[in-house]
């Protein structure tokens, strides 16, 4: 690992200031510290945010959870508060990495990251998400832009997420093997209006899959989605999964996500 | 006194391992050391046009930089082949030059080409990625089955071929055919493994320049074989001036039998700059420069009548060398493997011919089972075969395949001592309820899930190897194992083997049968291994050696204490040597009350008259002290054995294979500590249930390893697992005073087949590689729903 400048903020103002083009926002750093260590990434300087307090935490409406950017895994999978208002968010947190990661490992980092096969991303999509930062509010569909790309813009910091509180949910992942990323994770959420069928692993990117959507919002079923064959012709391939292979997951995790509900 | 054999004492290692007390080769820190990074070619095949380390030698905290050239002109040797093997048309081998730091060619990802050595581990590492090296890229050589169709890899290796190995008879194997009823025939992979050994490879080399001795800390499984090859083939030093220790060592499965081009680098070059050196491997470089396991591509038949009797079997077998042949590289594929082919079934006629092929990999050499695994592989999976095409239930055909009297000859090498295959069949059945698992098939199919059963009957040659029979065949040297029992005065025992525990928790079972030998209290003896210095010599650890031929030198050498006790304590109570009796630590005189205790007579044997009324308890021709060591060379191999049997639950929409239940019940001959046994039968299952579900190495076609990292090599973890059902039958060996036959490599042998005949039962019997990964199986679930659409 090359040598960096460490830094650690007090708040997001002084972390925005000291953000640069050479620069990394460091919360959990279960991405950031690796690539670092495997010369993927160099970075000048890191800074530190987990101090920062305001970023830590979560807050339960009648409408909404938030979750500070900073807040680790294991806190959302322990957090009884989260577990009665969306109990699938819980589990899915309760389902990333390891313990370890879970205990260091952030939402924010996550979010910020895009990784396409990363767990989060697909509820921000399914949950309505707004994502709160330093500067503005960002509609969760705005916000995922392609493969590790977000609509962040430099020395722009997350600081919460927050979730719309939907009827009932289901996240429902095929893990990799090895690493135990999702092949394929599909968040399904009916709100009150319709149903999302947020989708991760299977693209560059998370996205909504509209058909499956819209057939689960006129008949919130199983069945009403059992055969449909999706377009792999987007779908990534790898030496764990061909895109066909995924399309078919991508429907059969989505039609357990319904029968979970 | 109770006996220790035979009971779960507690290990004697797990104070310091579970207290992080140990002490393994990167805990060793030296004064003054420096720390070592090797450049590794990027490339799978290139040659070097030039290397450039000027750049490199600026950088900060340089301390030396060497390369191929360095270690050609010190005339330093390269790594070995240690088995010679003829091919049938009667040529020997053919192995290319290893050196140690390539000069001219690179022949794999990872193949070093240059040490950088620095004050510190940064300054290595910086400094490392300022070595220019020029490679003129070729074209890379990467399949098993292809590789003898493409380019030359080593100059003068035609077809990439090390030899092309014939066991058996082809005319009688022909006629059986002929008279054969059916022929089952199948094509198989055993696919290519990576043995993650939990500690990575590591080595610190120390120079003494005033007693010119080099000491090597190093993570070996066999310390005084690495010294060996590092003096007579590697030049590094002469044996008196070159000391090996291998500490701590956290395992190894066959992948630090070998001696690596670090451990000679780092050797080597702390002489030349006369300080100490470190270097430990990253995981990366673990995965790409360890040894690697299996990586065979078979054709197999069995003739057999129709009602189920076998009668002939052959085997056509690639293997897979990676770019170099090592030390076990060249026996694994052959006298390992097709000695074991024809499994525990009376076959009359049968061969096994193995084309052994270089290509752009990394090395192949022993992994955990080394060959038997690759064979039981072949015969079982194929005698499942024959159990669907001839419609004969699993265990039914193979109990009448079975010998029914022992010792059973086998067709082409083993006589096998000792057995009893159809009891071992019976209890597996019954622990697994193989009765009932057609209604566990049908609850499966109620919940729209596939359930496969899934049967092995293996048998194993361990304990490697009686000299005899391995000089019969015609190859390398015999491997005897080697113990010295020594007494203090005041009675307590140290036992030196050449065997080395990197796992195996001979700390506690080699004292249990030292304990139980000369009766003396447990906590009283020591066992120390692993160091050049202490004991006189030790072939080490690997193809579940350590117990039947290393426990047995120290039986013999403990033998040989009681007898010279028996003439010390006839001499001090003036009796007849013959009259003496020796029990749970006591010399008695037979008929009479007199009695003398082992730790007095260790003691009258240093220290004669002190305590004595005789002024010397010695007998004529005895010296004082009392030390023995026994060089132990086994009559025969020894030959575990069992039948395992697994069931999987498969959902057809993911191909999801989830392991239900694993039953084991096997035949290890005499169990000296059942809770170490359990652990080793864990290891094992965990392994061979790893290589049919989860484990593959794969390089893409330039040579480039796919699966470097656990992010894409996936390593079976418990929740992977099952409960494991674990039993055992017992016939004891014939060939060894203690009965017993070796457990380490057992589950790494029979698990494979097991499970991948209940994945391919539940499929219908439809063929599916290893690892029977989700992909493949959701597609093979696709083709049985479209088969049996048609079929309605």
């Amino acid at each position: 690992m090359k040598d960096f400048n460490y830094h650690s903020a007090k708040d997001s103002k002084e972390a925005s200031k000291l953000a640069s083009s050479s620069s990394a926002f460091l919360a959990g750093g279960m991405t950031t510290i690796p690539s670092m260590k495997l010369g993927l990434a160099t970075y000048k300087d890191l800074i530190d945010i987990k101090n920062i307090k305001k970023l830590s935490g979560i807050k339960v409406s009648g409408k909404s959870v938030t979750i500070g950017a900073a807040t680790k895994h294991v806190e959302v999978s322990n957090s009884k508060d989260v577990k009665k208002a969306i109990p699938s968010l819980s589990s899915l947190a309760e389902g990333i990495g390891d313990p370890q990661v879970r205990n260091r490992g952030t939402i924010g980092g996550s979010i910020a990251n895009n990784d396409p096969s990363a767990d989060y991303p697909s509820a921000c999509i399914a949950l309505n998400a707004t994502i709160h930062t330093n500067e503005r509010k960002i509609e969760a569909a705005k916000f995922f832009k392609g493969m590790f790309e977000t609509a962040l813009k430099k020395g722009e910091l997350i600081e919460a997420i927050e979730f719309q509180i939907p009827e009932k949910s289901s996240y429902q992942k095929h893990p990799n093997p090895a690493s135990r990323y999702a092949i394929v994770g599909v968040y399904v959420a009916k709100h009150k209006a319709d149903v999302n069928v947020a989708v991760t692993g299977a693209k560059s990117c998370v996205y909504n899959d509209k058909e499956m959507s819209k057939a689960l919002s006129g008949n919130f079923s199983s069945s009403s989605i059992d055969g449909i064959d999706l377009d792999s012709s987007e779908m990534n391939t790898d030496m764990h999964a061909s895109a066909e292979f995924r399309a078919s997951l991508v429907v059969t995790q989505a039609k357990k996500a319904v029968d979970a509900c | 006194m109770a006996s220790l054999v035979g009971s779960r004492v507690e290990r004697k290692e797990d104070k310091r391992f579970l207290t992080g007390k140990g002490r393994y080769t990167a805990d060793i820190n030296l004064a003054n050391q420096t720390y070592a990074i090797f450049v590794r070619s990027p490339h799978a095949r290139a040659s070097i046009k030039k290397l450039n380390i000027d750049k490199a030698l600026k950088s900060s905290g340089v301390v030396s930089i060497l390369t191929g050239k360095e270690i050609a002109d010190d005339k330093i040797g390269g790594l070995i082949a240690g088995w010679a093997i003829r091919s049938e048309d009667g040529t020997e081998m053919k192995c290319p030059g290893n050196p140690p730091l390539a000069k001219d060619n690179v022949n794999f990802v990872g193949d070093p080409v240059a040490v950088v050595i620095a004050e510190s581990l940064a300054e290595a590492k910086e400094a490392a990625e300022k070595v220019e090296v020029d490679y003129k890229v070729l074209k890379a050589v990467t399949s098993t089955a292809d590789a003898m169709n493409g380019d030359t890899i080593h100059e003068g290796i035609d077809k990439n071929l090390c030899f092309d190995w014939l066991l058996g008879d082809r005319q009688k194997v022909k006629e059986a055919f002929d008279k054969a009823d059916k022929v089952i025939s199948i094509d198989i992979i055993n696919n290519r493994l990576i043995p993650n050994a939990m500690e990575p490879r590591a080595c610190v080399a120390d120079y003494n320049a005033a007693s010119e001795e080099i000491t090597l800390y190093t993570t070996s499984q066999n310390p005084h074989l690495s010294r060996l090859i590092m003096s007579a083939f590697g030049n590094v030093a002469p044996e008196h001036k070159l000391r090996v220790v291998a500490p701590d060592v956290g395992g190894g499965f066959g992948s630090k039998i070998n001696v690596y081009n670090e451990d000679i680098v780092c050797s080597w070059a702390a002489k030349k700059i006369n300080r100490a050196i470190k270097w430990v491997a990253e995981r990366s470089e673990s995965f790409l420069t360890d040894i690697h396991g299996r990586d065979h591509v078979t054709h197999a038949e069995l003739a057999v009548t129709k009602d189920g009797k076998f009668l002939g079997f052959k085997n056509e077998t690639i293997a897979n060398l990676g770019a170099y042949a090592r030390v076990f590289g060249t026996v694994t594929p052959t006298y390992l493997f097709g000695p074991c082919a024809t499994g525990v079934y009376e076959i009359p006629a049968a061969y096994t011919n193995v084309k052994a092929v270089y290509t752009n990999t990394a090395p192949v050499d022993a992994y955990r089972g080394a060959g038997r695994p690759e064979a039981t592989y072949t015969i079982e999976r194929l005698v499942e075969k024959a159990s669907m095409e001839l419609g004969i239930d699993k265990t039914e055909l193979r109990i009448k395949n079975f010998p029914t009297a022992f010792p059973f000859k086998q067709t082409l090498v083993h006589t096998v001592d000792s057995g009893d295959y159809v009891a071992g069949m019976e209890k597996a059945k019954q622990m697994a309820d193989y009765k009932g698992f057609e209604a566990r098939r049908k609850e499966s199919e109620a919940k729209g899930k596939l359930r496969g059963i899934g049967v092995t009957s293996y048998f194993e040659a361990c304990g490697i190897a009686p000299s005899a029979a391995v000089m019969s065949l015609g190859c390398g040297v015999g491997l005897w194992e080697s113990a010295e029992v020594r007494f203090n005065p005041t009675g307590q025992v140290t036992v030196y083997t050449g065997s080395h525990s990197h796992g195996q928790s001979h700390q506690t079972t080699f004292a249990q049968i030292a304990a139980d030998e000369l009766g003396v209290p447990i906590e009283n003896i020591d066992i120390v291994h692993g160091d050049t210095d202490k004991g006189t010599f030790g072939m080490g650890t690997y193809g579940s050696r350590s117990l039947a031929v290393g426990g047995i030198a120290i039986v013999n050498a403990c033998k040989k204490i009681v007898e010279k006790g028996k003439r010390v304590t006839a001499k001090m109570l003036e009796a007849n040597p013959e009259d003496v009796e020796f029990k749970d630590g006591e010399f008695i005189v037979s008929k009479s009350n007199k009695k003398k205790t082992i730790g007095e007579v260790a003691f009258a044997c240093y220290l004669p008259g002190v305590r004595d009324e005789m002024k010397s308890p010695l007998p004529e021709g005895d010296e004082p002290g009392l030390k023995e060591t026994s060089f132990y060379d086994p009559s025969n191999f020894s030959f575990p054995a069992g039948t395992h049997i697994a069931e999987v639950e498969i959902d057809p929409e993911t191909g999801h294979v989830k392991l239900e239940k694993y039953t084991a019940c096997d035949d290890f001959g005499r169990i000296i500590n059942p809770m170490v046994v359990e652990g080793q039968v864990h290891g094992g299952l965990a392994q061979g249930i790893g290589q049919a579900l989860y484990e593959n190495a794969e390089y893409d076609e330039t040579g480039q390893l796919m699966t470097g990292s656990y992010m894409d090599y996936t390593m079976p973890r418990a929740d992977n697992f099952p409960e494991f059902n674990i039993g055992y039958t017992c016939t004891h060996a014939t060939t060894n005073p203690l009965g017993v036959k070796g457990c380490g490599e057992a589950g790494a042998i029979a698990a494979p087949p097991t499970v991948m005949n209940a994945v391919i039962d539940a499929l219908g019997g439809q063929e599916v590689t290893m690892p029977a990964t989700a992909e493949k199986v959701w597609k093979a679930c696709k083709n049985l729903k479209k088969s049996n659409a048609k079929a309605a």
